[in-house]
């Protein structure tokens, strides 16, 4: 989308991408990064959101070595760089599957307006706060 | 397609990008350039080898904003604005650097 698309309609539209899956199963969670960096490139706005198995996504020291799959766990680390800087986890999901916040990655984002102090991007949030998260986003995408 | 190197051939896709990163070397790194007619200066690898680190850091091959702001931060403003890394790398520093890096084509890159 070009700068002049988003200012004749107004506003920056903003795009909360949903990942539901456990990442390395299917190629839904590598794609919906990607898609997300692709979106954040054309200066999207785009927020993130993990819920059900997704939160497995954002889980600390991933491995994918015995399974011969590239482990692009790493890759959520660069969120940030393309100036994502709000990804919400829900609440419940993580407490159903036994993990709290310390399980996850510290994702962070640099601050450009405050001399690139970094701030976290993780953002715990129960299902009721999601759905209204969801209700308010411009565009809700689905992986 | 394929890229010679001293007798040794190498896989690439139809765009010249290597198709396995670990045939990357050096020398493969100038062959490619000066098939585009460009002699790599210190100035081109500092910007190759940043790229290198990035994608041993992230697995990703970052995007020209995304590449151009962490030039900035690294090497500073004088090296991290569009023009510098375009009269380097005039086919677009993040698609053609990433060529001679022996990585794929920039995640948000069409």
């Amino acid at each position: 989308m070009s700068e002049e698309a988003n200012q004749s309609s107004g506003q920056v539209k903003q795009f909360l991408y949903v990942n539901r899956r456990a990442p390395h199963g299917s190629n839904y969670a590598q794609e919906g990064l990607e898609v997300a960096l692709i979106g954040a490139a054309f200066e999207q706005d785009v927020v993130m959101a993990y819920v059900d198995d997704g939160v497995f996504q954002l889980k600390s020291q991933q491995d994918t070595s015995d399974i011969g799959t590239k482990n692009f766990g790493a890759t959520y680390g660069a969120l940030g760089d393309y100036d994502v800087q709000t990804i919400y986890v829900e609440k419940e999901s993580l407490e159903m599957r036994g993990l709290t916040e310390d399980d996850l990655m510290p994702l962070v984002y640099e601050d450009e307006d405050d001399d690139w102090e970094e701030k976290p991007m993780i953002n715990i949030v129960s299902a009721c706060q999601l759905a209204e998260i969801i209700d308010q986003s411009d565009v809700v995408l689905n992986f | 397609m394929a890229i010679e190197v001293n007798g040794q051939s190498f896989e690439t896709d139809e765009e010249g990008y290597l198709a396995n990163l670990s045939d990357w070397n050096l020398e493969l790194a100038g062959a490619m350039a000066k098939e585009d007619g460009c002699d790599l200066t210190d100035n081109h690898w500092e910007v190759v080898n940043f790229l290198r680190e990035y994608y041993d850091e992230y697995q990703i091959a970052p995007a020209v904003r995304v590449l151009t702001k962490a030039i900035g931060k690294r090497l500073g403003k004088e090296k991290g604005n569009s023009k510098y890394l375009y009269e380097l790398f005039p086919y677009g520093p993040a698609k053609q650097a990433c060529k001679y890096a022996g990585l794929p084509k920039p995640t948000g890159c069409v």
